[in-house]
């Protein structure tokens, strides 16, 4: 069988004929397999959606009971049987319930990975490496120009800048799922026991990481905060509240962010930011490459990014390479401007 | 090196003042000699070596990285330093000990050939992250552009002790990277560090231009005033060298040398002492105009007909040392008197004192600024930029120190403009109508009309103020709570010939401009107001257009 007959690329996600699913479909489907409850790949409104528990309840947070028709929870390492294909749920390191999604039939696995890393990450199962004949992979941050450095030496500036300025209050900028709870359990690992202010947009979330027993230690709401209690504080909120009304109850704040695009000045400056936190929740061009190469796979197909460079990579090792251009993925960004629109002045 | 990266980071991101001050601060205490000292040095421009060629960087770069990877990557970070910084693949060792330190650099920099360059380049790029990749990069190709003056870095330094910016500039001429001696005093440890070298050039302090509004808030009784000589700011420094023989330099108010240009000054400096003056030629005891002196500047070679035709002369305001003695902390009166002596014990008719002008309030002041010729200047009045208005107890500090010299000058822009609306003045003046907005002619919605362009409640005499309230009093057209609209029609209505300092692009202002410093300067109660100025006028000062009708000092 050839791999496109057992999982089609489409504008609007990579579609099985065979079985009839598609994986993180941009548009409404019968039957969708999601890979991480990240907004540009899990959307509401699907007849029935496959994902594990942790992706199923932060969808269930996010979009309300009623997401999806019905749901099914698959647990990391089950294998399922849709009709003639196998699919296989494996941890992808990215986010709570993240998850890559091997599909086999007639002697051909292909394993589309969602987004991926392959760094620590105290809030999250490890990447699983999965070897495949093609490897669908993200490009988010697929240039050799970036390398995440380690993400506890850039926690160890924030601290270092807290120490200094402690009249200040810390914002830092952190998308709301995932990121934002594993700054805080790396501030943690640091040794930081103050409490942790946290935006209304991180509140459900958060609980939801604590409840599946990732401790993030003493955390407190903003909202109930008077305006002397702020100062010298750590908080945590999505990036764009540092910009908007909200943020003006903070009196010379340090703007913080923490991603990977902070790795490059001018992505920094734009978004006037005082000290750029690099720390990403996406494989840097080293795990891209290495990942790619150790999972043994002949062809590599790539969702989105920085795909040319990635390709010209595979391509120069002697792999089939090809971009999908699916329209919509990485948008992470996206999904705080929604959440945030609700929360101005909270 | 990594340290300093991140503290350059730090500064590049952050726009605070106060919040830079205490980072940088923060990497004085923190680091230890000599590398804070080379840091104080890149902030302050004393860094220099021979620069690396970007060629250079594009070839090391080039048999590392595949050029189409480059390629993209260029493309996207859009710097070529940042891009090999961040492309540089790096050997990741835990705990490596060879990481080089910012002052290895800069030391190793200064005495490398240049064959040892990339050998070096390469093996310091392996070392850094890329955080110091950058900077190094920033560092050998001289594109380091920093955010930070070097007075920012001063203060910065003087806050690890008890010792303030001003003792840091006073102590910094002639001080040479790395500071070890500065940073231990500043920390409290020892004495000042000294420069003995007698011929240094001094930061020179300057003025701030006076505004109208600032006048009220200033006491005449703590100030004096000298006259603003059109030439050239210049400093002049003389001692005796090691070998005990004179030296006489001569630099610019930004420190250039300019000896060589001014060979006929230096033998009427036969005492030991640092001058502040204006540079000028005289001719028969009179000043030239600045055109005189420009033409002597322009002039390469310094040939005996030039020196006999354009005769230099030091005008001296001030007197920074004598005998070896600093006296930039003692208040100008008292070096005022020290510069009196000073320069009668010259005897020599290549340098005078410049006088200084008497007055009793602003207006007086005012009005010898108006007319220098009766107010002592005599026949070197045309020489006469303005009015230099200085605190009698101020010290001499580099820079523009805030409140302590003050720039008034004279031959304004002049505009004729048609009074519009009028308001009760303050204090005395409260029961007159003093403070005035006035307008000049636009082709508006309403064809022609006047749109206003300034407000102005200064520049006329007691005398006139009671006219022009008679006036306002009479043609009152409207009131708007403490303000009244005054009658401005084409044939009806008060003209003013306002002056002013300066004009900028305004968008806060209907108008489009605003005025700097506009005051009343005559009443033209002959003219009507249709024959005021129109908007165009203004709006080609604005461009520099040399056809604007308008009074205007020319330079050449
Ligand atoms: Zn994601």
């Amino acid at each position: 069988m050839r791999p496109e007959q057992l999982l089609t690329p489409t504008p609007s996600g990579v579609c099985c004929k065979p079985a009839k699913f598609h994986i993180d479909p941009t548009r409404k489907v019968d039957r969708a397999l999601i890979t991480h409850a990240h907004s540009d790949h899990a959307r509401a409104g699907h007849k029935h959606v496959l994902a594990t528990r942790e992706t199923l309840d932060i969808m269930r947070l996010r979009y309300g009971e009623n997401f999806a028709g019905s749901v099914q929870e698959v647990g990391y390492g089950e294998t399922l049987n849709l009709d003639s294909v196998k699919v296989t749920f494996h941890p992808a390191g990215h986010v709570l319930g993240s998850a890559q999604i091997a599909v086999e039939a007639n002697g051909c696995r292909i394993v589309a990975s969602g987004d991926y890393k392959d760094a620590a990450d105290p809030t999250c199962a490890p990447f699983e490496l999965v070897p495949c004949d093609v490897f669908i992979s993200e490009a988010t941050f697929g240039l050799p120009v970036f390398r995440h450095p380690d993400a506890s030496e850039e926690i160890r500036k924030l601290l270092q800048s807290v120490t200094l300025f402690p009249e200040r209050a810390h914002l830092v900028g952190a998308y709301s799922l995932g990121k934002a709870q594993r700054v805080i359990a790396l501030i943690r690992e640091a040794g930081y026991e103050k409490p942790v202010y946290i935006h209304g947009a991180l509140e459900k979330i958060t609980a939801y990481y604590e409840e599946c027993g990732i401790p993030l230690g003493p955390i407190e709401l903003v909202k109930g905060a008077k305006k002397a209690e702020l100062a010298g504080q750590i908080v945590v909120c999505p990036p764009s509240s540092m910009t908007d009304l909200w943020s003006r109850r903070f009196s010379d704040p340090v703007t913080c962010f923490a991603s990977g695009w902070m790795r490059v000045r001018a992505r920094a400056r734009q978004g006037q930011i005082h000290l750029p936190l690099v720390i990403s929740d996406h494989a840097d061009w080293d795990g891209l490459t290495n990942t790619i190469a150790a999972t043994g796979a002949g062809e590599v197909w790539v969702t989105h990014g920085q795909e040319d460079a990635i390709v010209h990579w595979a391509k120069a090792r002697g792999l089939k390479a090809r971009p999908l251009a699916i329209v919509g993925y990485g948008d992470e960004e996206s999904e705080d401007d929604l959440d945030t629109a609700g929360e101005t002045g909270a | 090196m990594n340290r300093f990266a991140e503290l350059l980071d730090r500064i590049a991101y952050e726009p605070g003042r106060n919040n830079k001050i205490k980072l940088i601060a923060d990497y004085f205490r923190t680091t230890p000699d000599p590398s804070r000292g080379y840091a104080l040095a890149a902030f302050t421009g004393a860094l220099s070596f021979k620069y690396a060629k970007p060629a250079l960087l594009r070839g090391l770069i080039s048999d590392r990285v595949d050029p189409e990877l480059f390629a993209l990557s260029y493309d996207y970070v859009g710097d070529l330093s940042e891009t090999i910084a961040l492309l540089w693949p790096a050997k990741k060792i835990k705990g490596r000990n060879d990481v080089p330190t910012l002052s290895e650099i800069v030391e190793t920099l200064g005495a490398l050939g240049k064959l040892e360059l990339p050998g070096q380049l390469v093996r310091w790029l392996d070392a850094l992250d890329e955080r110091g990749r950058w900077a190094l990069l920033k560092l050998v190709t001289g594109g380091m552009r920093i955010g930070v003056s070097a007075r920012l870095a001063k203060t910065a330094a003087a806050a690890l002790g008890p010792h303030d910016v001003t003792e840091v500039e006073l102590a910094w001429p002639g001080l040479e990277p790395p500071y070890e001696k500065l940073f231990a005093w500043l920390e409290g440890e020892g004495e000042a560090p000294e420069s003995n070298n007698p011929v240094l050039f001094r930061p020179v302090m300057l003025a701030h231009a006076i505004e109208a509004s600032d006048f009220g808030k200033l006491d005449p009784k703590e100030f004096v005033a000298e006259w603003k000589w059109d030439g050239i700011r210049m400093q002049a420094a003389s001692g005796l060298d090691k070998s005990g023989k004179r030296a006489t330099r001569l630099y610019s108010r930004t420190g250039e040398e300019i000896t060589k240009s001014f060979p006929d000054l230096l033998s009427a400096f036969q005492h030991d002492g640092v001058l502040d003056g204006e540079l000028l030629i005289l001719r028969e005891g009179r000043v030239q105009s600045f055109n005189v002196l420009q033409q002597r500047l322009n002039r390469k070679a310094v040939s005996s007909k030039l020196l006999q035709e354009f005769p230099a002369h030091i005008r001296a305001y001030d007197l920074l040392s004598e005998d070896g003695e600093d006296l930039r902390h003692l208040p100008f009166l008292e070096r005022r008197k020290r510069l009196g002596k000073f320069v009668k014990n010259l005897k020599d008719s290549r340098v005078d004192l410049s006088p200084m002008v008497s007055f009793g309030s602003w207006d007086e002041l005012a009005g010898a600024r108006a007319d220098p010729a009766q107010h002592g200047a005599g026949q070197d009045a045309d020489a006469v930029e303005g009015v230099m208005i200085k605190r009698g107890d101020s010290v001499y500090q580099p820079g523009r120190p805030k409140g302590q010299w003050w720039k008034w000058k004279r031959d304004p822009k002049v505009i004729d403009a048609v009074l519009m609306y009028a308001q009760r003045g303050h204090g005395k003046r409260s029961s007159f109508y003093s403070d005035y907005t006035f307008g000049v002619w636009t082709n508006g919605d309403e064809g022609e009309q006047l749109v206003p362009v300034g407000k102005a409640y200064f520049g006329f005499t007691d005398e006139e103020l009671q006219q022009i309230d008679r006036f306002v009093r009479r043609h009152t057209v409207n009131k708007f709570g403490p303000v009244r609209e005054i009658v401005h029609e084409p044939n009806e209505g008060l003209v003013f010939e306002v002056a002013f300092e300066g004009l900028a692009r305004s968008s806060r202002h209907k108008s489009g401009v605003a005025m700097r410093f506009p005051r009343i300067s005559r009443l033209r109660w002959d003219k009507p107001p249709k024959e005021a100025d129109r908007i165009e006028a203004l709006e080609r000062l604005l461009e520099g257009d040399p056809a604007a009708p308008l009074k205007r000092k020319r330079r050449a």
